[in-house]
């Protein structure tokens, strides 16, 4: 059932100069998407009063607040983009030094891993905090949960683009670890026939 | 050698289709009702369209576990199961991430929001829930570990580690 071992897989042209500015490339539009993402939903704030009923003729007026740190499911999703940003500039910078920063070619299966590591935790902060913008956005009559976007639009609106990038981050990370598993797949074949 | 990564795989591969058929079947057949104020209200999984969006990921990944046991082993199909399987992974952390955010709303409530936790309302759906939430968190895990045994096995025999 598993792959056997040595088995040939397709060519990348790795030692092709344009290539290795490709993944920089990616990972810096992954960070910057990642990082946008991570700054709009933090100072996503919006402060609004209400006026809650009359007594005789001055109003009481109630101030509510929404920030994202009311809901864990948004704090995942900071968590997680900011994590997201951290990794793809240490592994931008780890990219420029290459050569200083080997130990018998240990780099490949690493960057390989934290790159798959990294995908997935981000799929896991994008996809809950869309689901609850969307209990956010559309509320849930069987629950009894109102909805809050058509008091707080500023507020829904903010992160609703937070999400979008988030999303492109998640694009460009998994174009990124499909390219660091085949950079990892090209050295292990070449390490092979270098023996052999 | 052979033999031992084939035994490893299958027993992974069953452990991941018990655990995510057991998390399609729970949330699919958890329902309940409760009465308040004289006013009938079901909760049902589709009422939530984040655990309708959750039962998708796992029965696609119940089916592929079914078949991915039975598949020939030419190494073109080897490496599709390989590719899949990452696919599979990524679908159910998806998918178990977006259920859990509206699960834990569903029993803490949001004070913020204003809206009242309903596990109390509705007990045997939110243990059942629960439990759905359980298996897929497990699938879930067990395909990781299973995408890491498969890059293990094709990738490690050169390095040292």
């Amino acid at each position: 059932m598993a792959v056997q071992s040595g088995e040939k897989l397709p060519m990348f042209i790795w030692s092709n100069p344009r290539n290795r500015w490709t993944l920089l490339v990616l990972r810096l539009l992954a960070f910057l998407a990642a990082a946008a993402a991570t700054l709009v939903m933090v100072l996503n704030k919006q402060t609004k009063t209400f006026v809650v009923a009359t007594i005789g003729t001055t109003p009481l007026k109630l101030t509510l607040t929404a920030k994202f740190n009311h809901t864990p499911a948004f704090v995942f999703f900071v968590m997680a983009n900011g994590l997201v940003s951290i990794h793809n500039l240490v592994m931008i910078m780890v990219d420029l030094l290459r050569s200083k920063l080997d130990y018998k070619g240990f780099r490949f299966p690493m960057v390989a891993i934290l790159d798959m590591l990294n995908v997935a935790l981000l799929s896991g902060g994008a996809n809950a905090a869309v689901f609850m913008a969307e209990l956010g956005k559309n509320g849930n009559s069987h629950a009894r949960w109102d909805k809050i976007c058509d008091k707080f639009g500023t507020y829904c609106d903010r992160g609703a683009g937070a999400l979008i990038a988030s999303f492109l981050a998640l694009a460009f990370m998994l174009l990124v670890s499909f390219i660091s598993i085949l950079k990892l797949a090209n050295s292990s074949s070449h390490i092979s026939h270098n023996n052999n | 050698m052979a033999e031992t990564k084939r035994i490893i795989t299958i027993f992974l591969r069953l452990l991941a289709l018990g655990a995510t058929v057991s998390a399609t079947v729970a949330m699919v057949t958890s329902h309940d009702s409760a009465e308040v104020l004289n006013i009938k209200f079901m909760a049902k999984y589709n009422t939530a369209p984040s655990f309708k969006f959750y039962v998708i990921p796992e029965a696609i990944a119940s089916g592929y576990g079914l078949v991915a046991l039975f598949l020939s082993r030419k190494s073109w199909v080897d490496g599709l199961i390989v590719i899949m399987d990452v696919l599979i992974a990524m679908l159910l952390t998806s998918s178990i991430s977006a259920a859990l955010a509206v699960g834990e709303i569903g029993k803490k409530g949001n004070g913020h929001a204003g809206w009242l936790p309903i596990c109390d309302q509705v007990p045997k759906f939110c243990d059942r829930v629960t439990g759905s939430l359980i298996a897929g968190f497990a699938a879930a895990i067990v395909y990781l570990v299973l995408n890491l045994y498969s890059l293990h096995v094709v990738l490690a025999p050169l390095f040292p580690v």
